[in-house]
């Protein structure tokens, strides 16, 4: 769990979203339907990411399950939550754990993804706030930052023209 | 900022000796920083309402009912109670109490108790110890309903043998009927060069905020009790848990929880909210509620389907010498915020292009369907669709560019409108300007090829309502500011943030006027035992009123820090500069104070460093009953540019790219503000095209959808491009100037869709949304010869109520209605205050406003 | 929050395993692979079995693709293990350069996620939709239940003595045009069929699978001259079921359609093969006149009930458009494939 090995006892038929959020007190993981239909719920598993209301906590025995709180180190914020933070691709930030973890399996697979990319990857994913432009952007920015670049973001994405 | 030459605010309020603050002194306000909530919403430590736990908690599910309208005769509840685990089981008997978010209509009840009003309607609830126990006991209560007939739509509501859903309205099942007339509009239709009588309906759809309504109550063994909820009024909520619950409201504390998402749907006070309370008092513990997908479809509170015929009559240049507006709208099951939805059908027609004269009437019927209520744009974006597709069909018949037949006939800064509101800044001329440009109108319009097309609209809207929801004359937002001897400043406010960001609104303007670093300020907010109140998250009234509050209360802060600082520093009070963390000279930056030095010298000559700020809105020039929708203290304006590719084989549309302007009137954080028009274009986007709530006629109206699958919000895939300008052009009734954001850019994006459906493929869809079966049946209407449209064909025949008449202010007119008519009621109504809702007794009389 | 009922869960390790705990479990007992279908129908209380039998971990499902010969030389295509996750088969480099069908039918599933964990056993096994019956348990109380779970009518055809729900997986077609041979193992023997024989056109006995039996390989044609397309309708890009599928299969002799498939999903509970659209097409070299009788042919039969997404009307007549743009796709890539 987030690295550290983690023992929990839960009712056998409780969903992996259901153990992180009532036995673990990892709260960062949200849900907005418990039946896929969201993306909100989003976890890495095995660094791939799934939704955490539609798999079986007992199926995650020995499997590496990385959350929301999981991202920051000792050192500071993820760069995706550094981006997200400062563009505002946080809003009510309801969707936001789901996507910066889909968002970082993408990031470790492609680390210079075209829009079109990001959009497919982030396919998954609702969110009703932002109309994913601001996500869409922090994705790049981070990349961006993750290669080494000195990026910033671009004016006219946080001042409009 | 300008030279701010119509800058009332700071005219008024500035207490003598405070350094002006001058444009180019800016530093927080207009740069694009980060939000302080961000860094708790990337890392997960944002506590939504359903994250709380507390120990002992019980859980509560409610039991809703499967009729669309029916008698409760019986519930049994004993099979329930006797299930392991369960604590307590509520019915309607144990909270008789009525409530509801306006005065005029106390029409809910936190449970059902002896009717039900549609599928999904709360009749019990139980608390126990686990959520699946409390499900399995629901399931257990037993109750024998009487079904009667069900009303499916407003024309079903109005027709002779409907049954009475409600035993107070206006006629029937008609819950409110308007009828307003500023000037005589036949006059104008008669001097018109051309008229045009249209119908268009746009369809229900709903917020589907991506957090699902949570609650958790407490009551302690003092007699107090705590509510966390995911609601966007906690102020409201606060007064309807003392009515129902009979509790004095000093016991009973309400939070706001971050809400995950809002958009409206978290504005009423909900009978899960209040049965949650009355469980934690029945138990004697904590118990949350947490509803389903399914449940927050069954709150709902969302766009009311709305029928409108509209008529006009224009000059040969385009001018409107008259407009006529008749709305029908759907209101569902309860009252809700729906007097007001009325209203605002009508109400802000005439603030973007004039209008010579102008008829309203509105009507909204109950029907067996979930509440409707405010949804982003609240009553306008129905109407406003209408209005911009009718002049884009004007332009077309006058064979004028539908951008120059606006550009034209603009209604001009610094007016009252024919209906009596009176417009401050207005900056929709440079929005249309931008998005024209930007978007190639001029070239590309009319010229692409055949599938693509180009359509433009416009719209405004309120910064903030001008009267609160219950009649009071007190400050509409407080702000409470405490300076710490640290340099540490916390503001207090009641105002909620759903997501817009409004505690980052308060820190950013508190950093302006008190130079401290973002950084440390705390905000509290939307806590009614801590803060102040400020009446929610609605009418995009939070920048503008909570801002103005805070502006005031950190100036009184500053002015106390000065007079101290002044004479530590041996400078004029007037010369301080409060920036960067320090106060110094303006002459001569060497000499200074840190912050946190200038208050401890305040403090230790006055004492405690705090303050307070309130804001009311100014009141407005229109004095007739109804006149209380639609004033504000500013209106903001947008213009879209959409570019749409219609498929004509199958009628779908994509949408790849919109060009927005918004004229924000100053940005506090433009990072924000882009994410606003954004998520506003994303939202329109949905209405135009797919959302929408479809109930089955055959299965007793049930709910057809309530899923998030199968509610269809567009995803990645679906969301076009943006390009948003923003016009800046200061209000003097704004923070800065500011003006609202959250909703406005909605609104021209589905009239913008139509009109570019038009442009592509020469049919009109006169509905929303505007779905590929719709526009393919109007293609093969016009391949047939007809006209290509699929829309309404007809509007039932309503009992208006005698007009109210309002002279036009260039007919002389003083904002009243004229006080003798044929049926000599208006002597009364034009006594009225300016009040949309009776000043008071109404909370007594909920079954009549007339 | 919408939780599962309670149940036992079993994770055997082997094929005979999991076969033996089915069989002790007897009809309380089911399988899950990703749970993307069942995981969702249990919620909503479609399903309740007692015992879940997860064949994730079993290893002969996980097998990579392994080519299929014929006596040793002759390709006789490929075989694709019934566990790999539909992300797995979409990134697959051999499958999309020699079955770019599949390939494409997969990419349109659902959403990355979920691609990351359905299974193309489970998609193939998905269970048929019907907008009366995707509801939760409370709502479907509200409506008295229907045919297929606790109910005793069909509210899509009331007076119809069959389940009308639809059939909703996007490979079900694509695999029945392409005539591929579904591997079911089962306790007492194995057997071999193809997809066709696989589905019945039952909302409720969708399936001919005996419910001990495991789907265990889906086996591909060689890549011998033929050619083949998948279009899918659907309200969005991602997330959305098909409301109409359209797999079709050609085999080209020379300029001209040798042998052709027509199967079309999501208007029937089976894939729903239309043979005398095939037949328009045989013999002749796509010309615009044999498309629009192959298009005309597949819309007369095709059945869309009022259980999904969009209007009926308008979902029927989308299948001429979309069968006639599959068919044009195909022409057109024969077209740039001949010099
Ligand atoms: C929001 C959402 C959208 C979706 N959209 C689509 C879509 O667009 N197109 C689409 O086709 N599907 C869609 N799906 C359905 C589903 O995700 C996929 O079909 C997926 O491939 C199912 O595979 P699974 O392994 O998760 O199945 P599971 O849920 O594990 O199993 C489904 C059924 O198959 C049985 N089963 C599974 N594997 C085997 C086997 N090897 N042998 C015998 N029986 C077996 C199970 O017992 C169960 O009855 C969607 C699902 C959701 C929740
Ligand atoms: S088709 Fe009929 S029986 Fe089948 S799921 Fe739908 S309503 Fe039920
Ligand atoms: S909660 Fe919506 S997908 Fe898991
Ligand atoms: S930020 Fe609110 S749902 Fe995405």
């Amino acid at each position: 769990m987030n690295g550290e090995p983690t023992q929990v006892a839960f009712a056998p038929h409780k969903t992996l979203l259901e153990v992180l959020r009532e036995d673990l007190g990892l709260t960062g993981t949200k849900h907005g339907c418990e039946l896929g239909e969201c993306g909100t719920c989003t976890v890495l598993l095995d660094e791939i990411p799934v939704l955490s209301c539609l798999v079986l906590a007992q199926a995650c025995d020995g499997r590496r399950v990385r959350t929301v709180e999981g991202m920051a180190t000792g050192e500071g914020l993820h760069p995706l939550q550094e981006t997200f933070a400062d563009l505002g691709a946080a809003q009510c930030g309801y969707c936001t754990p789901g996507f910066l973890l889909t968002a970082e399996a993408l990031l470790a697979a492609i680390p210079t993804p075209s829009r079109d990319q990001i959009r497919e990857a982030l396919a998954g994913n609702l969110c009703r706030c932002t109309g994913y432009l601001k996500i869409y952007e922090a994705v790049e920015l981070a990349a961006a930052r993750m290669r080494g670049e000195d990026a910033q973001p671009r004016p006219e994405t946080i001042h409009g023209r | 900022m300008g030279d701010r030459p119509r800058d009332r605010r700071s005219d008024h309020d500035r207490p003598a000796g405070s350094p002006a603050r001058r444009p180019g002194d800016l530093r927080v306000v207009g740069t694009a920083h980060r939000r302080i909530d961000a860094v708790g919403k990337v890392t997960g430590r944002t506590q939504y309402a359903d994250d709380l736990a507390l120990p002992r908690m019980l859980h509560a599910k409610l039991l809703r009912s499967p009729h669309a309208h029916a008698r409760i005769a019986q519930v049994d509840v004993s099979r329930a109670l006797a299930l392991d685990g369960v604590h307590a089981v509520l019915t309607g008997a144990d909270l008789p109490t009525p409530f509801g978010i306006l005065p005029v209509s106390q029409d809910e009840h936190a449970l059902c108790p002896d009717r039900v009003r549609f599928v999904g309607d709360p009749v019990a609830a139980v608390a126990a110890t686990t959520e699946e126990i409390a499900a399995a006991a629901v399931d257990l209560i037993a109750v024998e309903y009487e079904p009667l007939s069900v009303v499916g739509d407003p024309a079903e509501a109005i027709a002779g043998d409907a049954p009475l859903i409600h035993d107070y309205g206006d006629a029937g099942n008609l819950h409110k009927l308007v009828n307003l007339e500023f000037g005589d509009v036949e006059e104008g239709f008669a001097a018109a060069h051309h008229v045009r009588e249209d119908l268009y309906f746009y369809g229900g759809n709903t917020h589907l905020a991506m957090e699902q309504h949570a609650s958790l109550a407490e009551w302690t063994p003092d007699g107090r009790l705590t509510l966390w909820s995911s609601t966007q009024t906690p102020h409201y909520v606060h007064r309807a848990l003392a009515r129902v619950l009979e509790l004095p409201p000093g016991r009973i504390r309400v939070v706001a929880t971050p809400n995950g998402g809002g958009f409206g749907g978290k504005s009423d006070p909900f009978n899960h909210e209040i049965v949650v309370a009355k469980l934690a008092m029945l138990t004697g513990r904590p118990v949350k509620i947490a509803l389903t997908r399914e449940e927050v479809f069954y709150c709902h509170r969302g766009r009311h389907p709305t029928l409108m015929w509209v008529k006009s009559g224009v000059a040969r240049d385009g001018k409107l010498l008259g407009l006529h507006f008749r709305t029908l709208l759907d209101g569902g099951g309860y009252g809700s915020y729906g007097v007001a939805s009325t209203y605002y059908t009508g109400a802000l027609q005439t603030v973007t292009y004039q209008v010579e004269r102008y008829k309203f009437e509105g009507a909204r019927a109950f029907t067996n369907k979930p509440p409707c209520g405010p949804k982003r744009g609240h009553g306008t974006p129905q109407p406003r669709f209408a209005l911009e597709v009718q002049m884009d069909k004007i332009a077309t018949d006058l064979g004028l560019d539908p951008a120059e037949l606006r550009l034209r006939h603009l209604v001009t800064a610094d007016t009252i409108t024919a209906n009596w509101l009176r417009v401050g800044s207005m900056g929709l001329g440079a929005c249309i300007a931008k998005v024209v440009d930007a978007s190639g109108w001029r070239t590309r319009r009319g010229t692409l090829p055949y599938g693509r097309g180009l359509g433009l609209a416009c719209s405004s809207y309120i910064s903030g309502a001008g009267l609160p929801i219950y009649w009071n004359d007190m400050p509409h937002s407080g702000v409470q500011l405490k300076c710490d001897r640290g340099g540490g400043v916390t503001v207090f406010c009641g105002s909620t943030d759903i997501g817009q960001g409004s505690d980052g609104i308060l820190a950013t303007i508190v950093s302006e006027v008190l130079g401290v670093p973002l950084g440390e300020i705390t905000v509290v907010s939307a806590d009614t035992d801590l803060t102040p109140v400020d009446l929610g998250s609605y009418s995009s009234r939070v920048t503008l009123m909570s801002g103005n509050a805070a502006i005031q209360a950190a100036e009184r802060a500053r002015d106390i820090i000065s007079q101290h600082a002044a004479e530590k520093l041996q400078v004029p009070a007037e010369r301080l500069v409060f920036a960067e963390g320090r106060v110094f000279d303006a002459a001569d930056p060497d000499v200074w104070l840190s912050f946190a030095e200038a208050v401890q010298g305040a403090e230790a000559r006055t004492g405690t460093v705090g303050t307070v700020g309130s804001y009311t809105p100014p009141a407005s020039p229109g004095r007739y009953r109804g006149a209380g929708v639609g004033p504000s203290p500013a209106y903001s304006y947008s213009a879209a540019v959409v570019e749409v590719e219609v498929d004509p084989d199958t009628g779908i549309i994509r949408v790849p790219k919109a060009w927005v302007a918004h004229d924000i009137g100053q940005c506090i954080n433009p990072a924000m503000v882009m994410g606003q028009v954004e998520g506003s274009v994303y939202m329109g986007l949905g209405e135009a095209l797919m959302e929408e709530m479809v109930y089955r006629e055959n299965r007793g109206l049930v709910h057809k959808i309530p899923s998030m699958l199968e509610y269809k919000s567009p995803t990645t895939l679906e969301m076009c491009d943006v390009e948003t300008h923003l016009v800046a052009d200061p209000d003097p009734n704004g923070p800065f100037g500011a003006k609202e954001v959250g909703q406005g850019p909605l609104l021209p994006i589905p009239p913008a869709i139509a009109n570019a459906v038009f442009d592509a493929v020469g049919v009109r869809v006169d509905e929303v949304p505007i779905s590929p079966e719709k526009v393919l049946r109007a293609l093969k209407d016009k391949a047939r010869g007809g006209p290509g449209r699929t829309g309404p064909t007809a509007f039932p025949d309503i009992p208006w109520p005698e007009p109210i008449r309002v002279p036009t202010p260039w007919e002389g007119g003083d904002g009243k209605a004229l006080k003798h008519d044929a049926a000599g009621r208006r002597g009364r109504a034009a006594d009225q205050s300016a009040a949309a809702l009776p000043r008071s007794g109404a909370a007594s009389h909920p079954e009549r406003q007339h | 929050m919408l939780r599962l009922p309670s149940f036992t869960y079993l994770a055997p390790k082997t094929l005979k395993q999991a076969l033996q705990w089915k069989h002790d479990a007897g009809p309380e007992g089911m399988y899950v692979a990703g749970g993307t279908d069942l995981y969702p129908n249990m919620k909503r209380r479609h399903q309740d079995p007692k015992v879940v039998i997860s064949l994730a971990g079993v290893k002969a499902l996980r097998r990579k693709p392994a080519e299929r010969r014929n006596g040793g030389t002759a390709d006789a295509g490929l075989a694709l293990a019934a566990g790999m996750t539909l992300t797995e088969i979409t990134e697959h480099r051999k499958l999309r350069r020699r079955y770019p069908v599949v390939t494409r039918g997969a990419e349109l599933i659902s959403t990355p996620l979920l691609r990351n964990m359905g299974t193309l056993g489970g998609n193939l096994c998905l269970d048929t939709r019907c907008t009366y019956y995707n509801q939760s348990y409370e709502w479907r109380k509200a409506i008295d239940f229907c045919m297929k779970k606790d109910g005793a009518i069909c509210w899509v055809a009331p007076s119809s003595p069959r389940c009308w729900a639809v059939q909703s997986s996007d490979l079900a077609p694509v695999m029945v045009a392409l005539d591929a041979q579904l591997h079911l193992v089962g306790r007492a023997a194995d057997r071999t069929i193809s997809a066709a024989a696989f589905y019945h056109n039952d909302g409720i006995a969708y399936l001919t699978k005996q419910p001990d039996e495991v789907l265990t390989e889906i086996r591909l044609p060689a890549p011998n001259g033929w050619d083949a397309t998948y279009h899918k309708l659907r309200r969005r890009g991602t997330f959305d079921f098909p409301v109409l599928g359209v797999a079709i299969w050609v085999r080209w002799d020379a300029a001209r359609v040798d042998d052709a498939r027509i199967v079309l999903g999501g208007v029937a509970s089976w894939p729903q093969a239309v043979p005398e659209a095939a037949e328009a097409v045989r013999g002749t070299q796509l010309e615009d006149a044999a498309i629009e009788a192959a298009a005309t042919a597949a819309f007369r039969p095709s059945k869309p009930m009022d259980n999904t997404d969009f209007a009926l009307a308008w979902r029927k007549e989308m299948t001429r458009v979309y069968v006639r743009r599959a068919l044009e796709e195909l022409r057109d890539r024969h077209a740039t494939r001949r010099p």
